[in-house]
């Protein structure tokens, strides 16, 4: 097994594009160092991304924010501007593991690490982060929702890898929020969860809302059917019920040892409910 | 054994909560671990494990990974020899599989090299031929007569017709006529109820190094909790005389109970044997879940009679207990302490052992009462809501007490099961108002403590501190009680003694650190050999002062004259016997060896309050209260890290905690993230409220109080989970897609 720390992202593309065995990019480490350890994956070449120019920077850019692959959840929760734009993308990335955990952890990590349990991704979906990606043909943009394929999979090419994920600027009256259901209160890993971003006019209503649910279908799925419920409306009662059961509809889940179809369903529209009562009150509506 | 005439009743370091003396060290990481030996030379040991929950191995191929380079030793059971001692026979087979691959992750074959990843190499290159069998590892499944057949020929000959070869035993306790008195009660219920499976769940995986010679001497360092049970069972497995196999015992990282047994100490010696150096093994996390011990899994029917004003008038159990691939007598401890907390007339246990292919049980702190326990009191609790009684008031009114015949046998003596109750029913805990979907749920739990085989050397060195010399391993801070102790009875500081656990060659025999046994046994044995050194002392001091022995006396640290007829003599302190030890006859020390008895059974009650999601069948325990006897609390802290510990198993295997099997008989979740173990944060505060009711068995009342407090939580939080839901849940463990299935079952 091969570990190279290259300087460039031309050099890190490089090497991932000429690699004929098994390559992996590695960012925190916490997905990658454990399944070698557990004899998942057994790489023939390790590509170190932390050395890269700006990798760890956040930077602001347009009104939102420029957020480097290598970016720590540490990091990024004590990011006051950040904190503030996105609360319901940085609580979703905190939410990751334990406090060693956060000191390594990336967004970026935790989307191309594939599982539909991860727990930053329906938070990023539901912001409309862009994934910038760099490749052997240059770099290019990419909406964080396209980049899951199928458990463990990526739209990602060969060669090509993330670094940096951005989130857009947004309106007054807008807010975000994640919730997960975990049967323990920290480590754990989410059997269904909901994030919701929505924006709101000047008197409460809902003018705009993205929803995106995890853990409930091989890939996040964002629900339009579901924002459809609440845009328009002040999250009454009614709206917030025609809401949960949009995202109900929505699930695709299967049985397993972590929960079933059936409790899955159930418990992702009460998420989805819960996280956009969240989000309307950061956003400054009173239900 | 009342060993003491003149009870002890004012103490100065009994009770008192010093400093612990492995903290530093534990806490830098300077603690020797099971996984921290090392030799020189020394080869790294890897185990291959069955995919298969049952199969028959035809044939292994060992050739290839022989021939790897690195590779200095092959073992199979075909370099184990054929044990005539059943247990030892079995405990052998499930170190490494002969024949039959009994469960999913049972070893089949071993190597040592000269690396980890040369081991796992050659792992890799080992050629099983399995036959794959049909496999059982549900209980009642297993019970059924054309069960797919664990190990043939194992049931005794009182098992009852209509079952399968795979209920080996049956036992029976009980007394009085069950007919009449079910026909008095008003009210009779009877429920089926089953538990699943848990895992003890110790932080430190097994780990052990094995030294074997070529002239047959052995060395063997192991995280255990009784190295002189691992040299019985090694020494018999490698056909050795136990005076040349020493067993050292590490620091251990918990154990409660999964560690009294051995799974890789006889291999690591095999391949040292076979390869002429040192090896260690050390399991992954993976393996600790698959082949050690969880405890059984229980199905269980309890049927119960009360009055109308809460007096119980017959209660009957069936326990069926899975065992796993192995003949365990853990159902016997569920059917004896079912009903011991209860003053019964009529009484009736039954229970069965049945083999299944899973994993060998090992005990888990109080093995088998918690289950039955659970039941008893879900039925209990049940009765109260129907009869609209207080579930104290009950509890009370049919109390066992001194002298109630126990529904396993023996008359209790002085137990402290009313006083618990009692302090229960008073506490603010008892009667605080309960908010929205909330639920409070109590239980009783017993267990029996136990004595045992205990030797210890306590030495005056010549400064006039002490040095204890015991033989158990101290996974509950027994080092720290045992010198609390020889510091109370010889009247010196805390401070000026230490104590050590030794190795199999220091001392005699000594049981496993087990039944809540060690602060009871070896401080006993402490005491009495603090007192044979003090005997020493006096009698030094007579012969200075050329009195009679009997005239000099012990108090605080010094020999003293008895009175002024003895004669007037400044008192001569510890350290001056000691300094002057060489010119009066030698090195002082003081000796005990006891097989001890008396150990004093053990109650609690536990109070909790829970709080039930209804949208998501998650509870949260808001409040959580403990109350037990220690007959004496050496060091107050471990007993309430005891009482506290136990309360959060418990409470872990009430709601999250299950060995997850599939139907290809394959476990699913062999680790800490999908085996929920509770965190912190899923917890509140555990209280305790110790209560000192002196155990007559004992020189200062000490009770055991490790087991006691695992038992209470599962009824505590079924009954909790069913009043606040207005449904009775009768499975654990109660995970959120249950109840929140239960919830929608009743509306
Ligand atoms: C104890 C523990 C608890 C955890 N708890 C949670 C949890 O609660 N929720 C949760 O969602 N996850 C959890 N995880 C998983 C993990 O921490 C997250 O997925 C984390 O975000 C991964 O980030 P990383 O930087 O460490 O990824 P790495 O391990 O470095 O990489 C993960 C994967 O992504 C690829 N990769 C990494 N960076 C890039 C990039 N820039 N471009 C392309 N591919 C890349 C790697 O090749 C690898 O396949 C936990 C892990 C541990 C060990």
């Amino acid at each position: 097994m091969r570990y190279e720390k290259p300087s460039t992202a031309q050099e890190a593309t490089n090497l991932l594009a000429t690699e004929p065995g098994i390559a992996r990019v590695l960012s925190g480490g916490t997905d990658v160092l454990v399944q070698i350890k557990a004899g998942m994956i057994e790489p023939d070449l390790i590509v170190d991304i932390k050395n890269l120019d700006r990798i760890r920077d956040i930077t602001p850019e347009q009104g939102g924010f420029r957020i480097g692959a290598a970016v720590s959840g540490a990091t990024l929760g004590e990011h006051a501007g950040v904190t503030a734009l996105w609360p319901g993308v940085v609580e979703a990335f905190e939410l990751i593991g334990s406090t060693q955990v956060q000191g390594r952890a990336t967004m970026a990590g935790n989307l191309c690490n594939g599982s539909p349990a991860a727990d930053s991704v329906p938070a990023m979906v539901a912001a409309n982060a862009i994934a910038r990606i760099a490749g052997p043909d240059g770099a290019r943009n990419c909406p964080v929702q396209d980049i899951p394929v199928s458990p463990g999979r990526t739209a990602l090419a060969k060669g090509e890898f993330i670094t940096s994920i951005f989130l857009p600027a947004r309106p007054e009256r807008a807010a975000d929020a994640y919730l997960r259901f975990t049967p323990r209160t920290e480590m754990d890993i989410a059997v269904a969860s909901a994030a919701v971003s929505l924006e709101l006019d000047a008197d409460g209503t809902c003018t705009s809302a993205r929803i995106a649910l995890g853990a409930i279908a091989p890939t996040v799925v964002l629900v339009d059917a579901a924002s459809i419920c609440i845009i328009g409306t002040k999250l009454d009662a009614t709206s917030l019920e025609a809401m949960s059961e949009a995202c109900s509809a929505a699930c695709n889940p299967i049985d397993d040892k972590r929960g079933t179809v059936e409790f899955r369903t159930r418990i992702v529209g009460v998420l989805a409910k819960r996280a956009a009562l969240i989000a309307y009150k950061r956003a400054g509506g009173r239900a | 054994m009342a060993l003491d005439s003149e009870k002890k009743q004012v103490f100065k370091v009994v009770g008192t909560r010093p400093a612990r003396p492995d903290g530093i060290d534990k806490v830098t990481g300077r603690a020797m671990y099971g996984a921290d030996a090392t030799a020189p030379g020394m080869l790294v040991g890897r185990i291959l494990r069955s995919p298969h929950a049952h199969a028959i191995i035809r044939s292994i191929d060992t050739s290839a990974a022989e021939a790897l380079k690195g590779v200095k030793a092959v073992v199979t059971s075909a370099d184990f020899g054929a044990p005539e001692d059943e247990s030892i026979r079995d405990v052998q087979d499930n170190c490494m599989a002969r024949g039959k691959a009994l469960y999913h992750g049972h070893a089949v074959a071993a190597v040592a090299a000269n690396s980890a990843v040369v081991a796992s190499q050659a792992l890799k290159l080992i050629k099983v031929d399995y036959q794959i069998l049909p496999h059982v590892t549900d209980v009642d499944e297993a019970m059924r007569p054309g069960a797919p057949v664990v190990q043939a020929d194992r049931a005794f000959e009182n098992v009852a017709a209509g079952f399968s070869e795979n209920v080996t035993s049956q036992c029976e306790f009980g007394h009085g006529d069950l007919e009449a008195g079910f026909a008095k009660a008003d009210k009779v219920i009877e429920r089926s109820f089953t538990t699943a499976a848990t895992h003890q769940g110790y932080i430190e995986p097994h780990a052990c190094l094995a030294s074997m010679t070529p002239d047959g001497k052995g060395d063997l360092w192991c995280c255990t909790q009784g190295q002189f049970h691992v040299r019985t069972v090694c020494a018999e497995i490698m056909g050795m005389d136990a005076s040349q196999l020493r067993v050292t015992a590490s620091e251990i990282g918990g154990g409660f109970g999964g560690k009294t047994t051995v799974f890789i100490e006889p291999v690591a010696l095999a391949l040292s044997r076979k390869s002429g150096r040192p090896v260690k093994i050390v399991m992954t996390r993976d393996e600790v879940f698959k082949a050690t011990g969880p405890t059984v899994s229980s199905s269980m029917d309890v049927k119960i009679g009360m009055t109308k004003d809460g007096r119980i008038t017959a209660a009957q159990a069936r326990l069926r207990y899975q065992a796993g691939a192995f003949p365990s007598e853990t159902v016997t401890y569920g059917a004896q302490s079912a009903f011991a907390a209860y003053d019964l007339k009529a009484v009736e246990t039954i229970g069965w052992n049945v083999l299944t292919n899973r994993p060998k049980e090992a005990a888990y702190r109080a093995p088998g009462a918690p289950m039955a326990i659970y039941a008893v009191e879900s039925v209990v609790d049940e009765l109260c809501q129907e009869l609209s009684l207080d579930p104290l008031d009950v509890r009370l009114k049919n109390a066992a007490d001194k002298g109630t015949k126990s529904s396993y046998g023996p008359t209790f003596e002085a137990i402290g099961l009313r006083a618990t109750l009692e302090a229960a029913k008073a506490h603010p805990h008892y009667t605080a108002p309960l908010g929205v979907n909330q639920g409070r749920g109590l239980s009783c739990g017993f267990w029996f403590n136990f004595g045992g085989n205990t030797c210890v050397s306590l030495n005056i060195n010549t400064d006039g501190t002490v040095g204890i010399t015991e033989g158990n391993p101290d996974i509950g801070g027994s080092r720290a009680s045992i010198s609390q102790m020889a510091a109370e009875e010889l009247g010196i500081p805390y401070e000026k003694v230490r104590t050590i656990i030794a190795d199999t060659n220091s001392l005699g025999y000594n049981d496993v650190t087990d039944g809540s046994r060690v602060t009871f046994s070896v401080g006993l044995a402490t005491i009495e050999a603090a007192r044979n050194a003090i005997k020493v002392m006096c009698g030094r001091v007579a012969k200075i002062w050329g009195i009679d022995e009997d005239a000099v006396i012990w108090e605080d640290g010094c020999a003293k004259p008895s009175g002024p007829n003895a004669g007037s003599f400044d008192p001569m302190s510890i350290e001056e016997i000691a300094a002057i030890s060489a010119n009066t006859g030698g090195p002082i020390a003081g000796h005990f060896e006891v097989n001890a008895d008396g150990a004093g059974v053990s109650f609690g009650v536990h109070l909790a309050d829970v709080e039930v999601d209804p949208e998501t069948g998650a509870t949260k325990v808001v409040r959580y209260t403990v109350f037990q006897d220690a007959g004496k609390a050496v060091h107050p802290d471990y007993v309430e890290g005891q009482m506290q510990g136990g309360a959060v198993q418990g409470i872990g295997w009430a709601l999250n905690e299950e060995y997850i099997y599939g139907k290809n008989g394959l476990l699913q979740n062999p680790g800490f993230l999908d085996y929920r173990i509770p965190v912190a944060s899923d917890l509140p505060d555990i209280e305790t409220v110790i209560l000192e009711i002196p155990n007559p068995g004992h020189p200062y009342g000490v009770r055991g109080v490790g087991e006691t407090p695992i038992v209470p939580p599962l009824a505590a939080l079924s009954n909790a989970v069913s009043r606040a839901i207005g449904r009775r849940m009768f499975e654990l463990p109660m995970s959120p897609p249950k109840l929140l299935k239960a919830m929608s079952q009743k509306r």
